[in-house]
């Protein structure tokens, strides 16, 4: 880990193992289910570059697979912000995974070695494959009631896991077998995830996995007008994941480990009190690829964090960085373990009626840092507030009436009127950006207009450029929950408040 | 012109200075282009082309779209991505300077977009589909006058380029080193004008007062985008030598007919571009040893300052404050240049220093020390004015005093950029047009006015 600061904890060196569900861990980065797991020479190779943990590629149902199997989007001129597979499961004959599953937990007994089940929907056929994996020494079992293609259509994969009713039985069957933990993963393709996680605890479910990958088409090739990914001309709805899906993934992450007894229902779940899922430990898959994504998903409740986009993308030596990074923040956070911060974001994400009304912030610009781009000024004109100008040469407009101030459009036809030549050295001087920003060209933030929605700070290109400050108005904290239930008490007529 | 095709020891000996991007690295640059709104880039552009308009049309793909929106503001926009000085223009002026980044590779990306509608067969679009009656004369085949005309012929009108030289383009074709601009590529360029449908008529000198005649009487306007004269000679014993060649003719020569045959030491004088541009193809056609000799300091030199590094890189040698005071030739050819240490006296003048004299090893002489005027024929148009031997116009119209002549490029600014020039031309160009449209109504006098209304930059119509 090199000569990094140790911060806060002197000489001691944060320590990454974990102890998952009952599953023991050197470091909470796993393989996901997936092609990095698909066999135990891939699975060493990966314990070795630092992995702690593997979750095998699904075994169960025998499969054939077709060609090609994944596509992706890319963004600006990065490859694969978003990656969709139609892979089965593991296409490989049952008993070689189950040898090489024995195999790798002979070599590498300290590490985590997870089996991914699926079988068909019999409680004979998940009694089997649980005695078979857990025979060849798995530490513990995943369900997968996730995968969204294929597997899905034959009612296996999310099929069992778009269903309450499914998920909990196939689940208990599980348990009447398991002696190991038992870890359902959990769909995203539904409308509340809860839900499921919910029916998953009912079924005696250690821990759960979330999110599996999101129901897909990534593109269509505008030249030969196929979808991708390209089967002879056809294809079908894969599996998403990778960096887009990140959010995605926190938010459910995020209800499941805030799903307390008192949470009030939405809707008509009605499920019983005793079956909410806080505290239920989950493991964090979905666009993971360095130390801070997984500090994201620790600190929002998981116990371990699982990978693949970008171990498919980059390969295994990513994990070098997500220990040796996750360690030095634990080290300047002064964090001794992994339970040290985990779960400690998950009250900070409420319902928006709690929030503060009173909180007010304003843009401020810093104009050393300004480079002149003028990107929030046409953000703010034209998809925001109409609060930040090009007046500083000009004078400030009196007044709120953005109709006093210079248009996007005049602003634009004013430069294309001007006549410019190239300016020869001798004779005209330099005309190079080295110098610093014309005042011309940095916009001011009007600060009794601007509402504090962020998008100026989110669009300028500098760093701590713009930043958002906050403004003392003196009012009250007050929630809309606190104001509205202040008026019930003053109005007693109204019914409930929205 | 068509067909011209270039000698391929000279493509060999003049390989691309700045070679072409491939499709993906093009892609990596134009996806670091921030956007800026009213970007300084376009602003820093003569012709006033949307940058970030064309990058974020590499970057999504759409390069058809990327090249129309260069070649709406600028009809050469494929040269001029090779030839301009954008250190100074668009890329000086990028956001990034400010950021401690390099950058964007404007001229690179545009020359990819240009690259690659050329490989397909783009054609320029016209801007109306009707045809105009009214006839304009384009006196030189150079940038401006390309401009002038494209842009006449894209709103109906029947334009004609007339060049005294067999090939079209002007310092475009013949003045611009080769590792920048290959003839060939200045050809193409003009094929898509010549396509348009403007009628060129080479190898036609306009020189007096008659020839003036006859074209008022066939043209209802003229363009005078004649550029500039012969160049200034070194006014010295012994510049009559058949060895002391203009640079400019030493360029057009190797550029588009046989490759000269070069000394092994060369002299060349003055310190502009075309002096650089000279002596680095002296370099690459097997000089041993050429050194630029200038009467004035470095920080006094007109070249760029990237022009003046890519010489030294090229091997060439500088001598600052140096004056030619004499060639000394026998019947072998040039022996030496006989210089002196140049001064500033008191009254700011440049004199010889007496007793510094040294002789200089060279069998060839090539001097860039300026253009003259044409004054010849420029003193020949009636009605219009000069000043300091340069065309007097409106800058935003390109008007001179003679409401049937408009003027620009170099015979207006006395010599600047290719860019510069297809600004003027198109500045002109729009401003011609305008008067035909209002022209029963309102007359000439409308021009400047609905310039400014109309704007320079045609951003309709595709």
């Amino acid at each position: 880990m090199g000569m990094q600061d140790k911060g806060k904890l002197g000489n001691h060196a944060p320590e990454l193992a974990v102890n998952f569900a009952g599953i023991r861990s050197p470091n909470p980065f796993w393989l996901a289910s997936a092609p990095p797991t698909n066999c135990g020479e891939q699975i060493m190779r990966a314990f070795d570059a630092g992995w702690g943990g593997a979750v095998w590629k699904t075994i169960g149902e025998p499969i054939v697979n077709v060609s090609s199997r994944y596509s992706s989007v890319d963004w600006n001129g990065q490859r694969m912000m978003g990656f969709n597979n139609i892979e089965l499961i593991s296409d490989r004959p049952l008993e070689v995974n189950l040898r090489e599953i024995a195999e790798v937990k002979k070599r590498y007994p300290k590490h985590a070695v997870i089996a991914s089940l699926m079988v068909e929907s019999k409680r004979e056929a998940w009694h089997t494959i649980v005695a078979q994996a857990e025979d060849a020494g798995a530490d513990g079992l995943e369900l997968n009631f996730g995968c969204p293609h294929g597997m899905s259509e034959r009612g296996m994969g999310s099929a069992v896991g778009q269903v309450p009713e499914y998920t909990e039985m196939i689940t208990a069957w599980v348990k009447e077998k398991a002696r190991t933990p038992v870890i359902v993963k959990l769909t995203p393709n539904i409308s509340d995830i809860r839900v499921i996680a919910r029916a998953a605890k009912r079924g005696g479910a250690d821990a759960v996995s979330a999110i599996n990958t999101i129901s897909s088409i990534t593109g269509i090739d505008l030249d030969t007008l196929t979808p991708r990914p390209n089967v002879d001309g056809k294809s079908t709805h894969g599996g998403y994941c990778g960096p887009a899906v990140k959010p995605i993934a926190l938010n459910m992450v995020q209800q499941v480990a805030a799903d307390h007894p008192t949470t009030p229902k939405t809707g008509a779940l009605g499920t019983p009190a005793d079956a909410e899922t806080a505290g239920l430990p989950i493991s964090g898959i979905g666009g993971i690829a360095t130390w801070k994504d997984a500090a994201e998903f620790i600190l929002l409740g998981c116990g371990t964090v699982q990978v693949c986009t970008a171990a498919m993308h980059y390969g295994y030596r990513i994990v070098e960085d997500m220990i040796d990074g996750l360690t030095n923040w634990m080290g300047e956070k002064g964090y001794a373990g992994i339970e040290d911060f985990r779960g400690l974001v998950v009250p900070k994400v409420t319902e928006w009626k709690h929030l503060n009304l009173s909180y007010k912030i304003v843009a401020h610009i810093d104009e050393a840092k300004c480079i002149g781009c003028e990107l929030c000024y046409v953000a703010c004109w034209d998809g925001a507030h109409q609060c930040i100008h090009l007046d500083r040469v000009s004078g400030p407009v009196d007044g709120h009436d953005v109709s006093l101030h210079v248009r996007p459009a005049a602003v634009e036809a004013a430069s294309r009127a001007t006549i410019a030549v190239t300016p020869i050295p001798k004779l005209d001087g330099s005309a190079n950006g080295n110098g610093a920003t014309p005042l011309a060209r940095i916009p001011r933030v009007d600060e009794t207009e601007c509402v504090g929605c962020n998008l100026c700070s989110l669009v300028c290109p500098v760093e701590d450029c713009i930043t958002m400050v906050e403004v003392k108005t003196g009012a009250q904290a007050e929630t809309w929950a606190e104001r509205a239930g202040a008026r019930e008490c003053t109005t007693p007529q109204t019914g409930e408040a929205r | 012109m068509e067909n011209f095709s270039g000698n391929p020891e000279i493509a060999e000996r003049f390989g691309d200075l700045h070679p072409p991007l491939t499709a993906q690295a093009a892609m990596a640059e134009a996806n670091r282009c921030l956007n800026c709104f009213d970007a300084p880039c376009m602003g820093a552009c003569p012709t006033h082309i949307d940058v970030p308009r064309f990058i974020g049309k590499i970057a999504r793909e759409n390069l058809r779209g990327s090249a129309l929106t260069i070649l709406d503001a600028n009809v050469l926009g494929a040269s001029c991505s090779r030839v301009c000085p954008v250190e100074v223009l668009c890329e000086g002026a990028c956001v990034m300077h400010r950021y401690n980044k390099k950058p964007i590779e404007i001229a690179r990306l545009q020359r990819f977009a240009m690259d690659a509608f050329h490989a397909r067969g783009g054609a320029l679009p016209r801007r109306t589909d009707e045809e105009r009656p009214e006839k304009i004369a384009c006196i030189g085949g150079g940038p401006a006058s390309l401009a002038c005309a494209a842009e006449l012929r894209q709103r109906g009108f029947q334009a004609t380029v007339l060049e005294r030289r067999p090939l079209p383009g002007g310092l475009n074709t013949y003045g611009v080193a080769e590792y920048k601009l290959p003839a060939r590529a200045s050809l193409e360029e003009i094929e898509l004008i010549r396509a348009l449908g403007v009628d060129f008529r080479f190898e036609t000198e306009i020189r007096t007062q008659a020839d003036l005649e006859e074209l008022e009487g066939e043209f209802d306007r003229i363009f005078l985008g004649v550029g500039l004269g012969a160049a200034r000679r070194l006014g010295i014993p012994g510049d009559e030598h058949r060895d002391v060649v203009d640079a400019l003719q030493f360029i057009a020569q190797y550029k588009t007919a046989h490759p000269p045959v070069v000394a092994k030491s060369v002299a060349v004088i003055g310190a502009g571009n075309t002096a650089i541009d000279a002596a680095n193809a002296a370099r690459r056609l097997g000089a041993e040893h050429v050194a630029i000799l200038y009467r004035r300091s470095e920080r006094d030199m007109s070249a760029f300052a990237f022009e003046y590094e890519h010489a030294k890189q090229e091997g060439v040698q500088f001598q600052w404050r140096v004056i030619p005071v004499r060639i000394h030739a026998d019947a072998a050819g040039i022996r030496s240049l006989e210089c002196a240490q140049a001064r500033v006296n008191a009254a700011g003048v440049l004199e010889a220093v007496p007793g510094t004299a040294f002789h200089f090893d060279c069998q060839q002489i090539l001097y860039a020390i300026g253009q003259s005027p044409l004054l010849e024929l420029l003193s020949a148009v009636r009605g219009v004015e000069l000043s300091h031997g340069r065309v007097v116009v409106d800058r935003a119209t390109g008007l001179t005093s003679n409401p049937k002549y408009f003027a620009g490029g170099d015979c207006v600014n006395g010599g600047r950029e290719v860019v510069d020039a297809v600004a003027d031309g198109k500045r002109a160009g729009v401003a011609m047009a305008l008067t035909f449209e209002s022209f029963t109504t309102e007359g000439t006098e409308s021009t400047e006015k609905d310039i400014q209304e109309h704007g320079y930059s045609n951003t309709v119509g595709f």
